[in-house]
C-alpha cells in the first residue's frame, strides 16, 4: 500500500533533519506547480507500507500571507495527504503549537513529533506527553531528528494513522464571544449553500473570512459571489463591533484567543520547569560577543573573508583537474578530428562551452558547502541582523550582502553561486533586487579584463584602479536596486521579523545533502540551457566564415612565403615540436606564417555574424568610444567575461590570448590608434555593468521564476551600461 | 508599572506586552511569532547600528525593525 506524508513545522524546528533522517539519499527536488517554491519529497518504507514523505516549507501559521504559507495549505487542502507529521520544537513549545491549533482547526490528520527532546531537556523543560496528546487528541512522538531518536516510533503512529484511516473533526475552540456568534451564523450559511464545503471545513471557512484570508475570499467571490457578499457583510459587521470595543480587529482577537488555548493547555500541568528560564543559554552568551557593537562587524568580515579563501583556496585544485581533463578532451579531439567545421564546433562550441561551465562545479559545491555551514549554524540570521540598517537603506534585507560578497564583492567571486544565495533570502522583493543587482559586482572573469585595461592604461596606479573599480561597482548595485525597489519592484519592505535560532553545530548529513542537491541543479542545467546557448555563441563567431576568394589571398600569401623559403628551414619547422628550438631563419618564417593566420582569423571573424553586428553597431557604440572590435569582444563576454580578451586578441591579430598572459595585448592596445584611458575607463564601466554572462542569466531566471528576469536583466544592464559609458566617455572628451 | 513603546526599551529590560497596532501583514507576522498581547519580552540587544532589536519571547529570541517595534506597547516596571 502507497501513502503520501506530510512533513510541516515551524522554520529551525528540525524539519529538514528529520527529512534528512527518514529519507536518507531517497530524495526527489522539484518545484510546487507554477511556484519557485522547492518541492522535496524521499520515501520511507515500513512493513507493508510504502510512504512517500513530502517535506513542506517552513511556516509559522497557515495564513495567506507568504508563498510558503499558500503552498503548505493548498498542499494539506488539494493533496489530502494522509498523515500530516508536524515537527514541534519542545525547547520552544508555546510558539510551535500555534501553527499545530491552526492544523487541527483545518481538520487534517496530525501526528506530533515533539522534537529536539535533548535541547529541551539540557534547558531544564521537563513536558509531559502523554498529557499533551490527550489534550490535543492527537499522538505525541517525542524525537531528536538530528541522530535519529525517535523516527521509528514516529512513522509506526504515522502509519497506523494511515492504515486505521483515522479521521479528525476540525478543533473548534472559543475565540470570544463576539467572533463565535458571527462564526456560528456564517457556518450555517455556509453549510446551507454548501459553500465550498466539499475542499474545506464550514467552520473554517468562516474563520478564513473573518481574518481578511485573500486566498478563500477570491476562491468564495469566484464560486458564489452572492453569498460571499453575505459573509463579508457578517464580517463588516464583527469588525465595526470589535473595532468599537475593543479597538482592535477579528484577525487580531483570534490569534489572540490561539494563544490564549495554548497556554491553557501548557498550565494543565505538560510543562515543568526545573530551571529558570530567564538564565541565559549558551545562543545568548555567543551572542553577546558576536552581535557586539564592536566585536561583531570585525568578526562579520573575518567570517566572510574566511567563507571565501575556504572556497577560492580548496576549489582551485579540482578546478584545475577540471580544467586539465578537458584540455586533454580538446586535445585529443584535436589530434584525432579532421579540420573543419565539426572540429571547431566539438572544441570551441562543446567541450569549451560545457567545460566552461562544468569548471565551476568545484567552486560552486565549496561555497555552497560554507554558506549551508553559516547558515545551518544559525550565523547567517546574524549577519542579517548586523547588517539590515545599512541594506535597508537600499531597499534590500541584511541577508543580501552574502550573495553580494559572493558574486565579486570583494573582488574575485562568481555572480552563479551569487544568484543562488539569494535563497536564504525569505522576502520577495528584496531578494529579486538583490539577485538581479549582484552581477554587477567584479567576478573573477572580469578580473582579466580590467587587469588587461589597468596595465595598458593606468599602469602606475593599479592597486588604486582596482579598488576604484570595486568601489564603483557597490555603488552601482546599491543604487541600482534603490532604482528598482521604487520603480519596477517597489512596495513595502518586507517585514524583519526573523527568528535568531539558537547556535547550533551542522549535521554532516544536512551540510553533504544540501550541497549536493545545489551542485546538481547546476550540472543539469549546464547540459542542457547552456550547452545550446553556447553552441549558438560558437555559430556567431563562425559563420558565415570568409568567401573562397579571401581564402585563397591567404593561402597564396604562404604559398608565397613558403616558396621563398629554402626547402632544409620548411624541413626543421614541420619536423619541430612545440618547445623546440629553432633557427633564426625558421624561426622568422613560423612568426611570419603565424601572422598571416591571426590575420585571416580576424578577417573571418569580423566577417561573422557577431563580426558583423559589431561593426553595425559602432554607429551608436562610437558613442562610448567602442569600435567593432570591442563591441565584438563584449558579445564574446557574454559567454564569459575572460572570453572579452581572448576575442580582443583575436580581433587585434594576435591569434589566441591567454586571459592569464595579456602582456602582449595590453601592449598594443596602449600603442592602437582609437584607444586612450579615457575608452578604457569607459570599457571598464561597461564591462562592470553590462548583461551577465549566460551562465547567470539563466541561474537568475531559475531563480526569479520567470524568463522576464533573465531577458530583463540583459537588457537593462546593457542599456545602463552603455549609458554609463557613453556619459563617461563624452564628459571625460570635453574635460581633456 | 508605565506602558511605552517597544523602541524606548533599553538593554535587559523585562515587560508584558500590552497591546498592538499593527493591521495586514505586519501585525499578523507579529501574531505568528507569539507577540500577543500578555506576552512577556526582554530586550537581548540591538545591532550594531541600533536597529533592528533582538528580544527574548516564550522561549527564543526574535529580530524586528524599530520601526516594526512602534507598532508594540510594552508595560514595564517604572
Amino acid at each position: 500500500m502507497n501513502a503520501t506524508i506530510a512533513l510541516a513545522g515551524n522554520p529551525n524546528s528540525g524539519k529538514t533533519t528529520l527529512f534528512n533522517a527518514l529519507t536518507g539519499a531517497r530524495q526527489h527536488v522539484g518545484n510546487y506547480p507554477g511556484v519557485t517554491v522547492e518541492k522535496k519529497e524521499g520515501s520511507y518504507r515500513i512493513e507493508g507500507l510504502n510512504m512517500n514523505v513530502v517535506d513542506l516549507p517552513g511556516t509559522y501559521s497557515l495564513t495567506a500571507y507568504s508563498l510558503e504559507e499558500v503552498v503548505a495549505r493548498d498542499f494539506l487542502v488539494q493533496e489530502k495527504p494522509q498523515t500530516v507529521v508536524n515537527i514541534v520544537d519542545a525547547s520552544n513549545l508555546e510558539r510551535n503549537l500555534y501553527l499545530t491549533i491552526q492544523f487541527l482547526e483545518l481538520g487534517v490528520p496530525v501526528c506530533i513529533a515533539l522534537n529536539m527532546m535533548d535541547i529541551a531537556e539540557k534547558r531544564g523543560i521537563e513536558i509531559d506527553i502523554k498529557k499533551l496528546s490527550a489534550l490535543l487528541g492527537v499522538p505525541v512522538v517525542p524525537t531528536v531528528a538530528r541522530n535519529g531518536t525517535g523516527k521509528q516510533e514516529l512513522m509506526a503512529e504515522a502509519a497506523e494513522i494511515v492504515l486505521k484511516q483515522f479521521k479528525m473533526s476540525p478543533l473548534e475552540i472559543s475565540y470570544g464571544d463576539d467572533i463565535d456568534n458571527a462564526l456560528n451564523e456564517m457556518a450555517v450559511i455556509i453549510r446551507a449553500g454548501r459553500f465550498m464545503t466539499d475542499t474545506y471545513p464550514d467552520q473554517w471557512i468562516a474563520l478564513k473570512y473573518l481574518e481578511n484570508d485573500e486566498q478563500i475570499r477570491s476562491l468564495g467571490q469566484k464560486q458564489n459571489p452572492g453569498l460571499s457578499k453575505k459573509l463579508k457583510k457578517i464580517v463588516d459587521r464583527v469588525s465595526a463591533h470589535i473595532s468599537r470595543t475593543l479597538n482592535t480587529y477579528p484577525e487580531a482577537v483570534i490569534a489572540d484567543h490561539r494563544y490564549g488555548y495554548i497556554k491553557s493547555l501548557i498550565r494543565q500541568g505538560v510543562i515543568h520547569y526545573r530551571q529558570d528560564q530567564s538564565r541565559l543559554h549558551i545562543s545568548d552568551k555567543i551572542d553577546k560577543i558576536v552581535t557586539n557593537r564592536l566585536a561583531g562587524p570585525l568578526i562579520m568580515i573575518a567570517v566572510i573573508f574566511g567563507l571565501y579563501q575556504f572556497s577560492f583556496t580548496y576549489s582551485e585544485v579540482p578546478i584545475g583537474w577540471l580544467e586539465a581533463f578537458f584540455g586533454w578532451l580538446g586535445g585529443i579531439t584535436d589530434t584525432y578530428l579532421p579540420d573543419g567545421l565539426i572540429k571547431s564546433l566539438i572544441i570551441s562550441g562543446i567541450i569549451g562551452g560545457v567545460g566552461g561551465v562544468l569548471g565551476f562545479v568545484p567552486l560552486i559545491m565549496f561555497m555552497f558547502l560554507g554558506i549551508a555551514m553559516l547558515e545551518d549554524s544559525g550565523y547567517l540570521a546574524r549577519v542579517a541582523f548586523m547588517l539590515d540598517r545599512v541594506f535597508r537603506l537600499f531597499g534590500l534585507h541584511g541577508s543580501s550582502v552574502m550573495s553580494f560578497i559572493i558574486s565579486g564583492g570583494i573582488a574575485g567571486g562568481c555572480a552563479v553561486p551569487g544568484v543562488m544565495a539569494t535563497r536564504t533570502l525569505k522576502s520577495p522583493k528584496e531578494r529579486l533586487a538583490t539577485l538581479l543587482t549582484a552581477p554587477f559586482m567584479n567576478c573573477g572573469a572580469k578580473l582579466p579584463v580590467f587587469a588587461l585595461l589597468v596595465a595598458a592604461f593606468f599602469a602606475e596606479k593599479e592597486a588604486m584602479m582596482m579598488f576604484i573599480i570595486t568601489m564603483i561597482s557597490w555603488g552601482g548595485a546599491l543604487l541600482v536596486a534603490k532604482l528598482l525597489r521604487t520603480t519596477i519592484i517597489k512596495g513595502e519592505s518586507t517585514p524583519f521579523i526573523m527568528e535568531l535560532p539558537p547556535y547550533r553545530l551542522p549535521t554532516f548529513k544536512g551540510l553533504a545533502i544540501h550541497t549536493w542537491e545545489r551542485t546538481w541543479q547546476y550540472i543539469k542545467k549546464a547540459g542542457t540551457v547552456i550547452l545550446g546557448i553556447s553552441i549558438m555563441l560558437w555559430a556567431m563567431m563562425t559563420f558565415p566564415g570568409l568567401p573562397e576568394s579571401q581564402k585563397q589571398l591567404y593561402e597564396q600569401q604562404r604559398q608565397m612565403l613558403l616558396s621563398g623559403t629554402g626547402s632544409t628551414v620548411i624541413g626543421e619547422i614541420r619536423a619541430a615540436g612545440e618547445y623546440s628550438e629553432l633557427s633564426e631563419a625558421a624561426k622568422d618564417v613560423k612568426d611570419r606564417l603565424t601572422g598571416i593566420d591571426a590575420g585571416e582569423a580576424e578577417a573571418a571573424l569580423k566577417n561573422s555574424v557577431a563580426g558583423r553586428f559589431g561593426t553595425t553597431l559602432e554607429n551608436v557604440t562610437q558613442l562610448a568610444g567602442f569600435d567593432w572590435r570591442t563591441n565584438m569582444a563584449l558579445v564574446g563576454g557574454f559567454a564569459a567575461k575572460e572570453v572579452v580578451v581572448s576575442t580582443l586578441g583575436t580581433a587585434y591579430s594576435l591569434g589566441e590570448v591567454d586571459p592569464e598572459e595579456t602582456r602582449l595585448l595590453s601592449d598594443k592596445l596602449a600603442s592602437a590608434p582609437g584607444w586612450s584611458p579615457l575608452t578604457a575607463l569607459s570599457l571598464i564601466i561597461f564591462t562592470i555593468f553590462y548583461a551577465p554572462c549566460f551562465v547567470t542569466v539563466v541561474c537568475i531566471a531559475r531563480e526569479a521564476g520567470s524568463w522576464k528576469w533573465g531577458v530583463f536583466s540583459m537588457v537593462f544592464n546593457t542599456v545602463l551600461a552603455f549609458l554609463l559609458a557613453t556619459a563617461v566617455y563624452q564628459i571625460g572628451s570635453v574635460l581633456i | 508599572m508605565q506602558t511605552i513603546n517597544m523602541r524606548q526599551m533599553k538593554k535587559n529590560q523585562s515587560g508584558t506586552i500590552k497591546a498592538i497596532s499593527a493591521s495586514g501583514e505586519l501585525g499578523r507576522r507579529i501574531r505568528d511569532m507569539g507577540l500577543v498581547p500578555g506576552t512577556e519580552i526582554r530586550i537581548m540587544g540591538r545591532a550594531p547600528l541600533y536597529d533592528p532589536v533582538a528580544l527574548r519571547t516564550i522561549g527564543f529570541t526574535l529580530t524586528l525593525r524599530n520601526k516594526e517595534a512602534d507598532y508594540i506597547q510594552v508595560e514595564v516596571e517604572a
